[in-house]
């Protein structure tokens, strides 16, 4: 068995994007739990329930299962269930059994996106999710897809927190060979759960998803500036230009253009994450075109990932005797995220004082 | 031990080298050839971190 980065309870996670969140019945599965998703009619929030019946455990989120108004009914014998799991009709009887009850979940709409709380509810502060605000702000046009991956999530956390790997993996689309050759700043906020990693490039080629995109012709000063919240949330500040041209004495930056590149690393099951990635820019904002462009071609650049993760975890799973791993300059911040995943998946382990 | 919120480790990559230099929070500073040892001197604070609290 390759080594499996373990799960962080008492934790936010994205669970899907609000868009996808509707009258359909959505079924995700978060660090192992299996949910069903719905948005209220009522009152228009999200609805978070554990997905499966407590009667025979048919899955909440397949048909026939259905909403009714507000309620859910379960597609095998019709258990019913309101919005805060509690089951409210059995078939063929009045009383219905105490017990009869599912989980639900505390839910926070935000940013475009739906946070789940895994975990104990009475822990559950919703001021501790980090924003994404482009996500969802006048200005800023984002395009985004998910994709699972088949793979321990921490190894797509290390994918994410080394962007070396876009010279080879990502060449001709992100990648250039000034990624790789440039060195980095690691910064650790270990009590707050937040890495973030920098590596500006002066002097570099333009990777044809800047060029085709921004029009710059020649070489750019690049930037890029990633912040992770552990666990689930990272975001890439990304700055391109032409060549020296930086901004203003004063914080402004006319010549310079800002992308934000966001993905929700959300663990599934074991050997199982979903992948939500998401590109945000407040340049070009009314051109399709360019949209259109970014959209593939980041989709593009998204399964170049997927596949060599799914290969990746295939290939550490033929290990028969275990494995070593050796790391150089380029790990510094992802070996700090482990570090920091692997304390929260302490903590999330333990039984918490009820005092807050 | 896990230091309170607020408190930055920082890590730069000497340019032009292969050398990392850490700064604790506390004000102590470290060079290592590699992330591991660095980490693990960092994370080792106080011990071995002559700075000031
Ligand atoms: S399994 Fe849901 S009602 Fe029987
Ligand atoms: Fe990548
Ligand atoms: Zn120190």
């Amino acid at each position: 068995m390759p080594h499996m980065t373990a799960f962080a309870r008492n934790q936010w996670y994205v669970a899907a994007y609000s868009h996808e969140v509707g009258r359909e019945l959505l079924g995700r599965t978060v660090l192992g739990e299996p949910l069903v998703l719905y948005r209220s009619q009522e009152d228009g929030t999200p609805v978070a329930l554990n997905g499966r019946c407590v009667h025979r455990r048919y899955p909440l989120s397949e048909p026939p299962t259905r909403l009714d108004g507000d309620r859910i009914v379960c597609g095998y014998h019709g258990f019913t269930y309101d919005t805060t799991g509690a089951c409210v009709y059995v078939p063929g009887q009045k009383r219905v059994p105490r017990t009869a009850r599912i989980a639900s979940y505390p839910v926070v709409e935000q940013d475009s996106l739906v946070w789940v709380w895994i975990g104990d509810p009475a822990l559950a502060n919703p001021s501790g999710i980090p924003r994404a605000r482009h996500l969802d702000s006048p200005g800023w046009v984002t395009v985004r897809g998910m994709e699972p991956i088949d793979c321990d999530y921490g190894l797509l956390v290390d994918n994410l927190l080394d962007l070396s790997h876009e010279t080879y993996l990502h060449g001709g689309y992100i990648g250039t060979p000034e990624v790789a050759e440039t060195p980095i700043t690691t910064e650790v906020d270990e009590g707050a759960g937040i890495v973030r990693v920098s590596r500006h490039m002066d002097d570099a080629e333009c990777p044809p998803f800047y060029a085709r995109s921004t029009g710059i012709e020649g070489r750019i000063t690049r930037w890029q500036d990633i912040e992770y919240f552990a666990p689930c949330l990272y975001l890439l500040h990304s700055r391109v230009a032409p060549v020296g041209v930086v901004p203003e004495p004063d914080g402004s930056d006319p010549g310079g253009f800002h992308t934000e590149v966001t993905y929700a690393i959300t663990p599934s099951a074991d050997g199982r994450v979903y992948d939500f990635w998401a590109v945000s820019r407040d340049w070009a904002t009314d051109e399709a075109e360019v949209s259109e462009f970014l959209r593939s071609n980041n989709h593009t650049v998204v399964m170049q990932d997927v596949d060599a993760l799914n290969l990746l975890q295939r290939t550490l799973g033929t290990e028969r005797h275990g494995y070593q791993e050796l790391s150089i300059n380029i790990d510094t911040g992802g070996l700090a995220a482990r570090r920091i995943l692997a304390r929260l998946a302490e903590e999330g382990d333990k039984p918490v004082e009820r005092a807050r | 031990m896990t230091a309170p919120a607020g408190k930055i480790y920082r890590v730069d990559w000497v340019p032009g080298t292969d050398l990392l230099h850490g700064t604790c929070h506390c004000g102590a500073e470290h060079t290592a050839e590699d992330p591991v040892a660095m980490w693990e001197w960092m994370l080792g604070h106080p011990e071995g971190h002559q700075g000031v609290e």
